[in-house]
């Protein structure tokens, strides 16, 4: 609906599958998987709220697809906002904390570990959230700085930073290869 | 081991604006109702520039109060207008820790000559263009956002439209030109040629886009989007409008949706007057802020 979507579109066809957008409901019915870019949360959520995409996209989640939220999409996706009273989603066991890096002067990128990937990942972060906590079925992908930046929990995978921003699509690739008739496909190098 | 300012991370930062509205506001209470409706952005100021048109005399960076008292009332990015060149505008901007500093036409410009070398500073910068020329010389100072200039304050979509068909008329051309011809193109342009080959190489500008200067209507910010903008500004447009609340929610729902017109037929019904609007070859000359800066 809002942000950086032609990226990961982008990110997808490169990785050999075939990507849609999505901004009604209906839209949603195709797929196999989907991803919640990054971009504004409180934007998004006003879209997804007055387009009436909340009950799709829990239904969405409900069915077992996999699903995707980088930075603005993780915070959509976790069970908890920290200062908030509601989640949005709230379908990811994670507590996330928003533009818990501060603001947009102390963005940064990083190179980082991250579990399941042979090599550092460049890492874009900008005005970023970070997973305060992740529930006991929530497997910690990395750390950066002492914070959690990445996780997966069931169906669900979530990044504070951006790996659309870079032309590294071995996150994207990871996250497709939970789509079961995708699994076992060899991740790029 | 991690770095801050980087090209990636400024640029991105409008990467994540994308497909949005970023409106500008005079306090906290606008910036209360621009986050309500959905803005991805505000644009902090003293004076909308209507209120700047109207009134005359030199126009300069808000008074810092009134950035940080935006700052203190939403979550969304604020953004904040410093004069064309002028330095210490943008360090105080930056030392405040806005997310995105505009170097602005709105405002009176402090230098008529040199534009800020805006590669020199932490923040990233958004800057208003005409053409590709103007576009790759601020990308070249180090612009991470471009917005084409319209003329502001005016409620009258015109000039966004020639900027923005021109912009990108360009871009087509460039595209299209083989690689003999882009030194002759960037000499006429006033581009660098390392800029025109990476345009052509990626088949598009560097860096995001967005539409500014006369934007009024929900009907209006979908044109500028059917016309290829990454998303919209608004000035006056909302705050100047008989129902900001609603003419904010329906500007950002006609940028989301702007092909479905039967939609943004709906939007439209009953928002009461939008601003005034002013006729451009009613303004003189010397007083067209696309003027400024070149």
């Amino acid at each position: 609906m809002q942000g950086a979507v032609r990226e990961h579109l982008q990110s997808i066809e490169a990785c050999g599958a075939e990507g849609v957008l999505v901004k009604w409901p209906k839209d949603l019915e195709t797929l196999d998987a989907l991803i919640l870019p990054g971009g504004e949360s409180t934007a998004m959520r006003r879209l997804i709220d007055r387009y009436g995409m909340m009950q799709p996209l829990r239904d969405f989640a409900e069915s077992g697809k996999p699903m995707f939220g980088t930075c603005a999409g993780l915070i959509l996706l976790a069970k908890t906002v920290v200062g908030y009273e509601e989640p949005h989603l709230g379908v990811m066991d994670v507590a996330v904390e928003r533009n818990s890096f501060g603001r947009q002067v102390d963005s940064f990128e990083a190179p980082l570990e991250i579990k399941g990937l042979d090599g550092a990942f460049d890492a874009v972060f900008i005005r970023a959230p970070h997973i305060v906590s992740a529930g006991p079925s929530a497997e910690v992908l990395c750390v950066h700085d002492g914070r959690i930046v990445m996780a997966k929990s069931g169906q669900f995978l979530g990044c504070s930073f951006h790996p659309e921003l870079t032309e590294d699509h071995r996150i994207t690739a990871y996250f497709l290869s939970m789509i079961p008739s995708r699994s076992g496909f060899p991740l790029p190098n | 081991m991690s770095e801050q300012g980087t090209d990636r991370v400024k640029r991105g930062m409008a990467e994540m604006q994308k497909g949005g509205v970023i409106m500008d506001v005079v306090n906290a209470e606008q910036a209360r109702i621009a986050e309500a409706a959905g803005a991805t952005a505000v644009m902090a100021l003293e004076r909308v520039p209507s209120d700047i048109r109207r009134d005359g005399g030199v126009a300069r960076m808000a008074d810092p109060r009134i950035t940080e008292e935006v700052m203190r009332t939403v979550s969304i990015p604020v953004m904040a207008k410093a004069r064309i060149g002028h330095i210490v505008e943008a360090r105080i901007l930056e030392a405040m820790g806005v997310d995105y500093i505009d170097e602005s036409e709105v405002l009176t410009p402090a230098d008529e000559e040199f534009h800020l070398l805006k590669n020199q500073y932490t923040v990233p910068f958004v800057c208003g263009c005409r053409n590709l020329g103007e576009a790759a010389r601020r990308i070249g100072e180090g612009a991470s956002m471009l917005r084409t200039k319209g003329e502001p304050g005016t409620g009258n979509i015109v000039e966004a439209v020639r900027h923005l068909r021109q912009v990108n008329a360009e871009v087509r051309k460039v595209i299209t030109m083989s690689e003999d011809e882009l030194m002759t193109e960037a000499r006429n342009l006033g581009a660098s040629y390392e800029f025109l080959k990476e345009v052509k190489r990626l088949g598009r500008l560097p860096v995001v886009n967005f539409a500014a200067g006369g934007v009024a209507t929900p009907a209006d910010a979908a044109l500028m989007m059917e016309l290829g903008a990454d998303g919209v500004f608004v000035g006056s447009g909302i705050f100047k409008s008989d129902n900001p609340e609603r003419f904010a929610r329906a500007i950002v729902e006609a940028t989301t949706h702007y092909q479905d017109y039967k939609l943004i037929a709906e939007l439209s019904k009953d928002l009461g007057i939008a601003m005034k609007g002013i006729e451009i070859s009613t303004i003189a000359a010397g007083e067209r802020m696309q003027e400024r800066g070149w």
